[in-house]
C-alpha cells in the first residue's frame, strides 16, 4: 500500500522545468501530482505519474539526475480537520514527516494527502489500525 | 630619503654585477654538489659549474619549476643538510601535497633584510610601529614582515589575520603607523572602518605594504583614501624566500627587486628564451646566496616585464613592471594560491555521489574575493529530499575548504550540465577586473 514517487533534481536555469514536462510529454506519461521544494541555487521536483517505469527511463536518457521514492498516501473527507486527525495519530506515534503534499478531488469531496516518512511499514501499520484510508499504486 | 642599506640599493650596475657573478658560482656549485635534482639537470645538458662564470651565462642553466618542488617532495631540493635547517614554510602545490622550502640561519637573516629594506623603502624607520596583519604560520607573509620589521627596529605588533573589530581596536590603541596585509584585506579593513563610523584620521596609519595577491591602481586609490595611507605594493613567494622579493619605494613606481640576492629574468613563455628588457614574458628568479633550498630559474609563472629605467628614489635594481596574469592556472584567492588540480583531486576521493566535472567561478564580490564550485552529480545519483543536498553540498564544501585553505561555495548541479570542452578544459572563469 504504498505510492512509487519520482524526483528530479534540478538546478536554478531557465527553462529547466519546461525540459521536464516535455521529457515526459514525448514519453507518453501523464503527471498526476507533483510538488516543487525549491532553494536558491536548485530545486527538488517530486511527481507522481501513470508509469514511473516508464518516466524514469525517458528522464535519466536525458541526462536528468532521478531517484524512486515510496510515499505514503490516504485519503481523507475534503473538509476541516481531516488532515489533523492523521497527522496527530503519526506524531503520537513519534513518526516524523520529511515533506508532505496533496492534492482535492473534488468530484468526490475527497483529498489525497501524501508523505514521506523514515519508516514506511511502521507508519502503515498504525494508520491501518487507526482505519485511515490508504491509497496505493493507480488509484490517483 | 631615507634607504636602510644604502651601500647596497645604491651599488652601482658594474659593481652589482661582479657581486651577481661571484654569487651566482657559489650557489650553481652549491646546488650541483647537494641537489640530485641539479646534477642530473646539468649533467643531461653537459654543463659543469664551471661553465658559469658570470651573471650573463645564467641562461644556459637548467630551469626548476613547481614539479621538481613536488617531485621532490617534502625536502628532496633542500641544498643543506637538515642540521642546518632551522625554518619551514610551505604553501599550496598543483595537487594535495605543499610545496615545502626550507631555510637556514643565513637564509632568514636574507629574508630579515630583504623586508627590512622594504620597510625603510617606504618611509618606516626605528621608531614605527608595524601592524603585520597577514597570517603567521606556514605562509610566509606574517612572520617574513614580522622578522623584517624586528631588524630595522620597528615595535612589531604581530596581530596575524582575522578578528577585524579587534585589529581596528589596536590600530587604534597602539598607533601602528605601518600595516602589513593583502590587498583584499585592507579593503576590507576601509569598509569596516567605515561601517563603525571611525575616520581614518583616528588611526595613526602613514604607510601599507599589500601584496601576496595581484591588485590594481583602482584598488590602490580605495585603499588609500578608506585608511588614509599611502599603499605600496610588495611582491614575494615562499618559493624564493617570501614577501620582500621585490618592493615599491616611495614613488609608488613599480617594485624594486632585491636583485643582489634575486636574480630576475623574462622569459619567453612558449620558447623560454631570455627576453629583451622591456617586453612581457614570464618572470624567473635564480636565488643568489639561498644555502636552505637554492632555485636556480624558477618559473614563477607570473607574466610581466622588467625595467631599467633610474628611480628618482636613488636605488639602481631592476625594477617589475606590474604583474598581468599567470602563465599556469594558478588563481590567488584571498592571498591563497589554488590550483584547479587541487579541487579536482578532492572531487575525486571525495563522495562517490559526485562527478570530476566541475567550473570555478571566481569573483570579488564587496571587494573580496569568492569562488564558486559548481559540481556535477554522478549520473546514477539523485535526492528526493534537499536535506541530503544540504548535507552533501557541505561535506564537499568542507572537504575542499580543508585542501585549499580557503572556503567556497559549492553548488551543486545535474550531471552533463557542466560545458565539455575539447582539449584543455576551461573549467575556470575569473570575473575579476585584474
Amino acid at each position: 500500500m504504498l505510492v512509487n514517487q519520482i524526483a528530479v533534481f534540478l538546478e536554478n536555469r531557465s527553462g529547466r522545468i519546461c525540459d521536464f514536462s516535455r521529457v515526459l510529454k514525448e514519453a507518453g506519461v501523464n503527471i498526476q501530482a507533483m510538488s516543487i521544494a525549491d532553494t536558491t541555487e536548485y530545486g527538488i521536483l517530486r511527481a507522481i505519474t501513470d508509469d514511473n517505469q516508464k518516466a524514469l527511463a525517458a528522464l535519466k536518457a536525458n541526462g536528468f539526475n532521478t531517484a524512486a521514492t515510496d510515499l505514503i498516501g490516504f485519503q481523507v473527507d475534503d473538509k476541516p480537520g481531516e488532515m489533523y486527525h492523521v497527522l496527530k495519530i503519526l506524531e503520537d506515534a513519534g513518526i516524523n514527516i520529511g515533506y508532505l503534499y496533496s492534492f482535492a478531488r473534488t468530484a468526490k469531496k475527497s483529498a489525497v494527502i501524501l508523505i514521506k516518512v523514515d519508516d514506511n511499514d511502521a507508519a502503515v501499520k498504525i494508520l491501518s489500525d487507526h482505519g485511515i484510508d490508504l491509497v496505493g499504486e493507480g488509484i490517483l | 630619503m631615507y634607504i636602510y642599506d644604502k651601500k647596497t640599493e645604491c651599488m652601482s650596475v658594474e659593481e652589482k654585477k661582479i657581486l651577481q657573478s661571484e654569487r651566482l658560482k657559489e650557489v650553481v656549485k652549491r646546488v650541483y654538489d647537494n641537489v640530485p635534482t641539479y646534477r642530473r639537470k646539468m649533467d643531461d645538458i653537459k654543463l659543469k659549474p664551471s661553465d658559469i662564470r658570470s651573471i650573463d651565462d645564467i641562461s644556459k642553466l637548467p630551469f626548476t619549476t613547481k614539479y621538481d618542488l613536488r617531485s621532490n617532495y617534502p625536502f628532496g631540493m633542500f641544498a643543506s643538510p637538515m642540521k642546518d635547517i632551522v625554518r619551514v614554510h610551505a604553501s599550496s602545490g598543483t595537487t594535495g601535497k605543499l610545496t615545502v622550502v626550507g631555510y637556514t640561519q643565513h637564509d632568514l637573516d636574507v629574508w630579515a633584510e630583504c623586508c627590512a629594506r622594504a620597510l625603510g623603502g617606504v618611509g618606516a624607520t626605528r621608531e614605527s610601529i608595524v601592524h603585520v596583519a597577514y597570517g603567521y604560520g606556514l605562509f610566509t607573509g606574517g612572520l617574513g614582515m614580522h622578522y623584517g620589521g624586528e631588524r630595522m627596529g620597528a615595535t612589531v605588533i604581530p596581530v596575524s589575520s582575522g578578528n577585524t573589530a579587534r585589529q581596528i581596536m589596536l590600530m587604534k590603541d597602539f598607533g601602528a603607523d605601518t600595516i602589513c596585509c593583502t590587498p583584499s584585506y585592507a579593503i576590507y579593513l576601509a569598509d569596516e572602518l567605515k561601517k563603525m563610523g571611525i575616520s581614518p584620521d583616528e588611526l595613526n596609519l602613514k604607510r601599507g605594504l599589500f601584496g601576496a595577491e595581484p591588485w590594481t591602481d583602482e584598488m590602490r586609490r580605495k585603499i588609500e583614501e578608506g585608511l588614509g595611507l599611502k599603499a605600496y605594493d610588495i611582491y614575494g613567494l615562499s618559493e624564493i624566500s617570501g614577501p620582500g622579493v621585490a618592493c615599491e619605494c616611495e614613488m609608488q613606481d613599480g617594485p624594486h627587486v632585491q636583485d643582489d640576492y634575486f636574480y630576475p629574468e623574462i622569459v619567453d613563455v612558449d620558447t623560454l628564451e631570455p627576453l629583451p628588457l622591456g617586453e612581457s614574458g614570464e618572470l624567473v628568479f635564480t636565488t643568489l646566496s639561498k644555502e636552505g633550498i637554492p632555485l636556480i630559474r624558477y618559473r614563477t609563472r607570473d607574466i610581466c616585464s622588467l625595467r631599467k629605467d633610474p628611480c628618482k628614489c636613488g636605488r639602481t635594481s631592476v625594477r617589475l613592471a606590474r604583474i598581468t596574469g599567470r602563465s599556469d592556472d594558478m588563481l590567488i584567492i584571498r592571498g591563497v594560491n589554488v590550483f584547479p588540480s587541487q579541487i579536482e583531486s578532492v572531487l575525486i576521493s571525495s563522495d562517490p555521489r559526485i562527478s570530476p566535472h566541475y567550473h570555478i567561478t571566481v569573483d570579488r564580490i564587496n571587494n573580496l574575493d569568492t569562488m564558486t564550485i559548481e559540481v556535477e552529480l554522478d549520473r546514477s545519483v539523485a535526492f528526493d529530499e534537499i536535506k541530503t543536498v544540504e548535507a552533501l553540498t557541505k561535506k564537499l564544501a568542507g572537504d575542499i575548504a580543508s585542501a585549499i585553505g580557503v572556503s567556497a561555495n559549492v553548488r551543486l548541479v545535474s550531471s552533463g550540465s557542466i560545458k565539455r570542452s575539447e582539449g584543455k578544459a576551461q573549467n575556470v572563469t575569473d570575473l575579476r577586473k585584474l
